[in-house]
């Protein structure tokens, strides 16, 4: 109860030090006071220690069983696990909140303490924008969605949710809480939320960078050189949430399936897909001092994009397996997505004049022209995911009807502007400044062109000849090639002319062009996801069965023993089925397999857990869908063949390891 | 430099020149580009909203309108938990749903998620309409969930799903959890 109280009173702080700093911060350049700007940044440093108090007492609520908080009543419950009673912090709607919050207040402390000397001006409106963004969503924290209310009961029996005990009634602690969700008992609950976080709330620095320039007027690019950098951090976080989400989903969730379209998915690729374009387009400004005002956009637009999300998931508006349930945040969010948006586009037009291009664009097949393809392309898909998510509820307005579109819309839809995107990714790097000649890039691309189609019609003829499948696979292998070429080309000149053995060439030649060399090593890794997403996509292969004990499936080659069934009770209180099968190729044991069902009797909930048996060729995913009484040992499995799927794996392991490389250090 | 004729030369140096191209021409260039690239996404938008575009419907819309016999549909509904058979061998899914309301108001109206669930299903009179799945049987598969399942509903009214969501919010109020089929 004391410790509630103080949660709540900290929170409250929290939010009066943004407001404070938000108003200060303004105020200090009107009147020219150091002394006030100093005050202010120390406003909305203060918020940090404040965030980091609230969170630590609610992570010390659930762990100590604290029943009487709601919010710990709703995710925890005593037998959990103690990692799991910490990822309850965000396992519901108001803890994920105040969660958020805390690292809003962390990016905004770290952004305060970097060297400012190159954008002082900038300094105070940054204050500004962070401050009153953080005092946003601390708003929801402190009236509409309190972690720290606690349960009171009156004379008659009726339960309130209150922050102060309301007239005759005195504080109700259950004995127990309902436990965080089964669904989100897993270890990826510990990683995949925070990343995608990360990744959401890094997008604030550069939108706060933006909006200050605008105010101040500066056309200068030193600001976005830092905008870069803490979007690049943002995008590596982003990136690393999405695929984590996408392997967790795989293992647990999705029943081989890694991507659903779902519109909490979508909400999250969206902002994803505008900073690409951003990271892109970037260096177009910093190279040539050209599309200015769709930088600035792009910037506005991903901010937008996040928010939106964050609004799409916690006000119920779309139901979808990440979204909270229907909850009274809708109006305010909706409203403050509208203002931002409004007055940041308001202030781009303002300053549309001092922005424009140091030079005209020339071609479609210079690099400047490709670069724009790019933008464009990413903001076609955004369009078109954007499309999806909000037509049911624009086809309600206006039809009175609603109308959905699922999976089957987003990849035909889709399919051919990633395939674009993919062929792009090999053209783009060989073209040249300002000028575009097709026939010096036909004479470059040819060959590459004709051993990525062979290559690609091939393994395409493996498995099974598609048009689809083998332009995807053309296009990947065709990408592949120029992109290793260009490591070679680049890496045989450093070896001629500094004589250094191939692999220090490598490395040398990287660490001096870390943008450029680790962009391509991001594009590598996006092709191989390519890859797998190819494979699973087109060539998965499914069967399933009821079969006796020690009978047996096929599925593409393999064969599958049925061996045993284990039925025992794991020490937190869910019910285990465990079915034993061997997997066969060629009449030679492959591998073991353990495909479970999980169930939890206190919210009388299943759980499916695969068995899976991963090489770089394919996985067989086996599922125990269902069995006989324990005496007939019969049981049913199903059982998918996924192609090439680790691919997708592997590539996004080599993504993220391009951006942290192309990250890492600032170039001169 | 096929288009030389359209530039004009500025001489800098002896070597050394760089090409002035019209501007017209370029922006020409670019906003033919623009309009074949924008176009063709709005056509394939287009063409996929109305192939793949499902209509959202209640058990009564879907019983009362024969329109809709054939079509795409998202149907959403109160699984009656005594009605659920599985056939393991086959993995044929059969169960029956109740009608609930479709917008999320009406279902605020009267109480929320949990409450409509339950009214729906101890209503004897509520309109019901028979499922078939064939997949695996969902977990969340129970009396009083809410399913949202796409398919059609043939002639023998009897609604074949393509996919089969759950949603159970008896307890999870915060915190709906879903699963989907394939």
């Amino acid at each position: 109860m004391l410790l509630a109280n103080l949660g709540a009173i900290a929170t409250f702080l929290a939010w009066l030090s943004c407001i404070y700093a938000s108003v200060m911060s303004v105020l200090a350049v009107r009147k020219s006071r150091a002394d006030w700007l100093e005050s202010a940044r120390l406003a909305a440093f203060l918020s940090w220690p404040l965030l980091t108090l609230a969170c630590l007492l609610l992570i010390v609520l659930i762990t100590q069983g604290h029943f009487e908080v709601a919010y710990v009543s709703r995710v925890s419950s005593w037998n959990m696990p103690w990692y799991l009673k910490v990822t309850a912090l965000w396992g519901g709607q108001q803890g994920s909140l105040l969660f958020w919050s805390w690292l809003m207040s962390t990016f905004i402390g770290v952004a305060l303490l970097r060297d400012w000397k190159q954008e002082r001006d900038l300094y105070p409106y940054v204050i500004s924008v962070l401050s009153i963004t953080l005092a946003f969503f601390l708003l929801l924290n402190n009236v509409l969605e309190n972690p720290f209310v606690t349960y009171w009961q009156d004379a008659f029996g009726t339960v309130s949710t209150a922050l102060f005990p309301p007239s005759g009634t005195t504080l109700l602690i259950p004995e127990d809480g309902n436990g965080l969700n089964p669904l989100l008992r897993h270890p990826g609950m510990i990683i995949h939320p925070p990343m995608l976080y990360l990744g959401f709330i890094g997008f604030i620095i550069p939108y706060a960078f933006a909006m200050a320039a605008l105010i101040v007027g500066r056309t200068d690019d030193a600001w976005m050189r830092v905008t870069r950098r803490w979007s690049l951090f943002a995008w590596l976080f982003l990136s690393l949430g999405l695929v984590l989400g996408g392997r967790w989903a795989y293992d647990v969730l999705g029943w081989g399936g890694y991507w659903g379209w779902d519109p909490v998915e979508n909400a999250a690729l969206l902002p994803w897909l505008s900073g690409t374009a951003f990271l892109h387009s970037v260096v177009i400004q910093e190279k040539r001092g050209m599309f200015k005002h769709w930088n600035l956009a792009l910037v506005i637009i991903t901010y937008s994009l996040v928010v939106l999300g964050t609004f799409l998931t916690r006000s119920g508006t779309l139901s979808s397996v990440h979204a909270f349930a229907a909850s009274s945040l809708g109006p305010v969010f909706l409203s403050y997505i509208t203002l931002m948006a409004i007055v940041a586009m308001a202030m781009l037009f303002y300053r549309w004049n001092s922005l424009k291009p140091e030079r005209p664009l020339e071609s479609w097949l210079s690099k400047e022209g490709l670069f724009l393809l790019n933008n464009l392309l990413f903001m076609v898909l955004v369009v078109t995911i954007l499309w999806g998510v909000l037509y049911p509820i624009f086809s309600e307005l206006f039809t009175g009807q609603v109308i959905t579109v699922g999976p089957p819309f987003y990849e035909a839809t889709t399919g051919p502007i990633w395939l674009a995107l993919v062929i792009l990714m090999g053209v783009a790097p060989l073209s040249a400044w300002n000028v575009g000649s097709a026939k010096r890039l036909g004479k470059m691309l040819w060959l590459p062109a004709v051993v990525g189609l062979a290559l690609g019609i091939g393994l395409s003829w493996l498995y099974q000849l598609r048009w689809e499948s083998a332009a995807g696979l053309s296009a990947a292998f065709f990408t592949t090639l120029v992109t290793l070429s260009e490591y070679f080309r680049g890496a045989a000149a450093r070896r001629r002319t500094k004589n250094e053995p191939w692999l220090k060439a490598i490395w040398n030649m990287a660490i001096r062009n870390r943008r450029r060399y680790g962009g391509y090593f991001i594009h590598l890794g996006v092709v191989l996801m390519a890859v797998g997403i190819i494979g699973v996509e087109l060539f998965q292969t499914t069967t399933q069965g009821s079969i006796p004990l020690h009978g047996s499936l096929q599925l593409a080659g393999y064969e599958m023993h049925y061996e045993k069934l284990n039925q025992f009770v794991a020490p937190d209180g869910r019910s285990v089925t465990r079915a034993v099968v061997s997997v066969w190729q060629n009449g030679r044991q492959v591998g073991e397999l353990y495909p479970r069902q999980d169930f939890y009797p206190d919210t009388q909930q299943t759980s499916t857990i695969p068995g899976v048996r991963s090489t770089l060729q394919d996985d067989f995913y086996v599922l125990l869908v269902g069995w006989e009484p324990i005496a007939a040992q019969g049981a049913t499995f199903k059982i998918y063949h996924n192609p090439l799927v680790n691919w997708l794996w592997i590539g996004g392991i080599i993504f993220v390891l391009g951006i942290t490389f192309a990250a890492w250090r600032e170039e001169a | 430099m096929a288009n030389c004729a359209e530039h004009s030369v500025i001489q800098l140096a002896a070597n050394e020149q760089i090409f002035i191209p019209k501007p017209y021409i370029i922006m020409n260039k670019f906003i033919i580009g623009f309009f074949v690239i924008i176009s063709a996404v709005i056509g394939l938008i287009v063409v996929n909203t109305v192939n793949t575009g499902q209509y959202f419907q209640t058990v009564d819309e879907l019983l009362s309108n024969p329109n809709m016999q054939g079509r795409n549909v998202r149907l959403s509904g109160a699984v009656l938990g005594d009605t659920v058979t599985y056939n393991t061998d086959t993995l044929e899914l059969r169960f029956e749903v109740v009608h609930i309301p479709g917008d999320q108001k009406d279902i605020d109206a009267q109480g929320g998620l949990a409450t409509v669930l339950y009214k729906a299903t101890t209503n004897p009179n509520a309109q019901r309409l028979k499922v078939v799945y064939v997949g695996e049987k969902p977990d969340l598969l129970r009396n009083e969930a809410q399913a949202i399942m796409d398919g059609r509903i043939g002639t023998d009214g009897v609604f074949y799903a393509d996919t089969l969501l759950l949603k159970c919010p008896t307890r999870y109020e915060d915190q709906v959890p879903q699963q989907s089929g394939q």
